[in-house]
């Protein structure tokens, strides 16, 4: 009885069958969770953020369990570019999975050796810029929390990237104005974003009266932080309505997602919530099929940005 | 001393299952769970862990909590049941040893390297510490089935800490237990008697699974006498299935550099000179893409 929704999503030039992607950080590259679902079924695998080179992360614990969310302190570990393209993105290209590679940098510099490094690799579906990392050269302010520098940032990879490639800058919530910050974005270059990235928080462990983190700080993720990420896209699909947005923050269930669709979110990305089911991004996609189609909706392309109606209506 | 290969069929598993409480019984301080686990059992070596969801759905608690597996029965009720010795302590753990016959669990299992067996029928030392011993009897079991002759030392804080002394009794050729407070058993450490044990028996390889100081001292004991330590890990875990970088330590890979490995998909058994104890909980400087400078490391 109930009707066929197509499912596919469109996130500037690159079409993919489903508006479910994994988020950074929470797939790795994609491998581990191919065993729980068929990671080629899914938008695409977004991959733990690269950089130029090896690196070793923060020491742990590296994470706090915090109400309906958790924090994190990991600090990039990762094998480095070279690495990352021998054995990662050629496992995800002979599986046969959409890409999206996560890059992030300590200076526009670094940045841009990675846009320009990846720039011939094949099957690449769009690379996502991590700004939410401090700035070596400026005193570890966080890109993302200034649009001049994030605007940098975004120039030299959209430089350095193949006008074929769509470049996603991922935005931090924690600022005043996001609305500002994407502007930024898109005026350097950038096709789409990406929101929300963690939000900064803490937790003390009253046994040892310390911070839980060895990192003191983490990134605040999961259900905790729903509300605010609907929001951000909510802002930014208000400001720039044009600006293709994949949404994510705190997205358990097919419903969760639709709230990004209806916010303005033209694919989501599913993190946390991989922790607790690592099926969660395949099942997240049918159950928003099924909650799309109890609603009438023919297309997820129709449901992006719905809420919005009444002003963009009579 | 030559080990085999671990007894892993990882590109089976591990499965995701609705399992079903068979039952919750005490033992001293802990609970064992026994729960039905369509397929897991069979899977399931020496060592391996589970992750089960806790808190019911919807659920404030979003991460999993993990668990050795304490014995597994392929002929068991409802395909096969596995067997888990939970310490409740927080809400998590609370919330499990609350479950009553035929409540439902999300399990994830067999998750992890399991421990590696040797080639030849050598003496063998098993270790645990507190409900550490909790995977060491099936272990034990596989062992004696290659005949390997087992002695097997349980130490803990105080006797209702101890678990599986009746177990151990009838499975290992000679039982030692040591107790901080002499409650039971040798007053002192583990560490304290192992020497003994080896000298009299022989044992060639030492098993063990506890809390970082313990098996830190158990590899130390290993590497004096040049003899093998297989130790499992607890690390804090966010996922246990090798997506979030949370649970790593520093372990030195056969190319003799040392990286943040990953304890649930690398481990969390590590040969014990691989893993460099005194600086677990820090990056050490020589480590693969150490931070050049203090305070270097980016967020998130
Ligand atoms: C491989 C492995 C095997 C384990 N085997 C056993 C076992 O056989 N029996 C047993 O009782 N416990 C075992 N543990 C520890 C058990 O996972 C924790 O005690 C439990 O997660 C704590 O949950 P909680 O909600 O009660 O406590 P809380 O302290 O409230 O937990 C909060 C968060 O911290 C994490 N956490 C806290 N302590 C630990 C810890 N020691 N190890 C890992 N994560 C922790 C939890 O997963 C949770 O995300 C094992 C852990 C690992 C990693
Ligand atoms: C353990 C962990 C690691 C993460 N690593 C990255 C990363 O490397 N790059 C990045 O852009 N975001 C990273 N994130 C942020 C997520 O991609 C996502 O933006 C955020 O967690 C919100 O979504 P969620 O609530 O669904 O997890 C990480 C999140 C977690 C929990
Ligand atoms: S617990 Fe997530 S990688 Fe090990």
């Amino acid at each position: 009885m109930s009707n066929v929704v197509d499912m596919r999503a469109q996130l500037a030039s690159a079409a993919l069958p489903s508006p479910v992607l994994t988020a950074s950080g929470c797939a790795a590259a994609g491998r581990e969770l191919d065993r729980f679902f068929d990671v080629t079924a899914i938008g695409a695998v977004v991959t733990k953020s690269i950089m130029a080179s090896p690196r070793s992360g923060r020491p742990t614990p590296r994470m706090a369990e915090t109400p309906a969310g958790m924090l994190n302190s990991i600090g990039l570990q990762g094998p480095g570019v070279e690495e990352f393209i021998r054995k990662d993105l050629r496992w995800l290209r002979e599986r046969g999975a959409r890409t999206v590679v996560s890059i992030a940098g300590g200076s526009v510099n670094e940045f841009a050796e990675l846009a320009n490094r990846l720039r011939h690799e094949e099957g690449i579906s769009a690379i996502e810029v991590n700004i939410s990392c401090p700035n070596v050269e400026s005193r570890g302010q966080v890109f993302a929390c200034d649009a001049r520098a994030a605007g940098s940032v975004i120039h030299a990879v959209r430089r350095h990237t193949s006008a074929l490639t769509p470049i996603f800058a991922k935005l931090s919530p924690d600022v005043t104005d996001i609305a500002d910050i994407a502007r930024a974005c898109v005026t350097a270059g950038a096709d789409g974003l990406s929101m929300i990235n963690t939000t900064l928080g803490m937790v003390i462990d009253t046994d040892t009266m310390r911070p839980a983190l060895a990192g003191i700080t983490g990134g605040l993720s999961g259900p905790a932080i729903r509300p605010m990420a609907v929001r951000c896209v909510w802002q930014v699909r208000q400001a720039l309505p044009e600006v293709p947005i994949l949404g994510m923050g705190g997205i358990a269930t097919g419903l969760d997602a639709l709230q990004f669709l209806l916010a303005g979110a033209n694919a989501v990305s599913v993190g946390t919530a991989v922790f607790n089911d690592p099926s969660a991004p395949w099942r997240i996609h049918n159950e928003l099929a099924a909650a799309l189609a109890d609603r009438g909706f023919r297309s997820v392309a129709d449901a992006v940005g719905y809420a919005h109606r009444e002003e963009v209506t009579i | 001393m030559s080990m085999m290969g671990r007894g892993s069929k990882a590109d089976v598993g591990p499965l995701q299952v609705r399992g079903e409480v068979l039952a919750v019984r005490r033992s001293g301080d802990y609970h064992v769970l026994v729960f039905a686990a369509p397929g897991v059992a069979e899977l399931t070596a020496p060592g391996n862990f589970v992750a089960i969801a806790v808190g019911g759905q919807p659920t404030a608690m979003l991460l999993r909590r993990c668990f050795s597996i304490h014995h597994v029965d392929t002929a068991g009720a409802l395909g096969g049941t596995v067997e888990i010795v939970v310490d409740a302590h927080g809400p998590g753990t609370k919330w499990l040893v609350d479950r009553v016959q035929g409540d439902a669990l999300d399990v994830i299992a067999p998750l992890g390297r399991p421990f590696s067996l040797p080639k030849d029928p050598v003496p063998c030392v098993l270790v645990g510490g507190g409900y550490g011993s909790a995977p060491l009897f099936m272990l034990a079991d596989r062992l004696r089935e290659r005949g390997c002759r087992v002695d097997m030392i349980l130490g803990a804080a105080t006797e209702s800490r101890l678990f599986g002394v009746v177990d151990g009794r009838r499975r290992a050729s000679t039982l030692t237990i040591t107790t901080d407070d002499g409650s039971l058993g040798t007053r002192g450490r583990v560490t304290d008697v192992l020497g003994g044990i080896l000298d009299q028996h022989g044992g060639q390889v030492i098993y063990g699974c506890g809390p970082m100081g313990m098996l830190a001292g158990l590899a130390e004991v290993a590497s004096q006498r040049g003899i093998v330590s297989q130790c499992a890990v607890e690390e804090a875990m966010a996922c246990g299935v090798g997506v979030c970088m949370t649970c790593v330590l520093p372990v030195v890979g056969s190319d003799g550099v040392t990286r943040m490995t990953r304890s649930c998909t690398d481990g969390p058994v590590f040969f014990g000179d691989q893993v460099r104890w005194d600086e677990v909980g820090t990056v050490p400087a020589d480590c693969l893409g150490a931070p050049v400078v203090e305070g270097g490391a980016g967020t998130r």
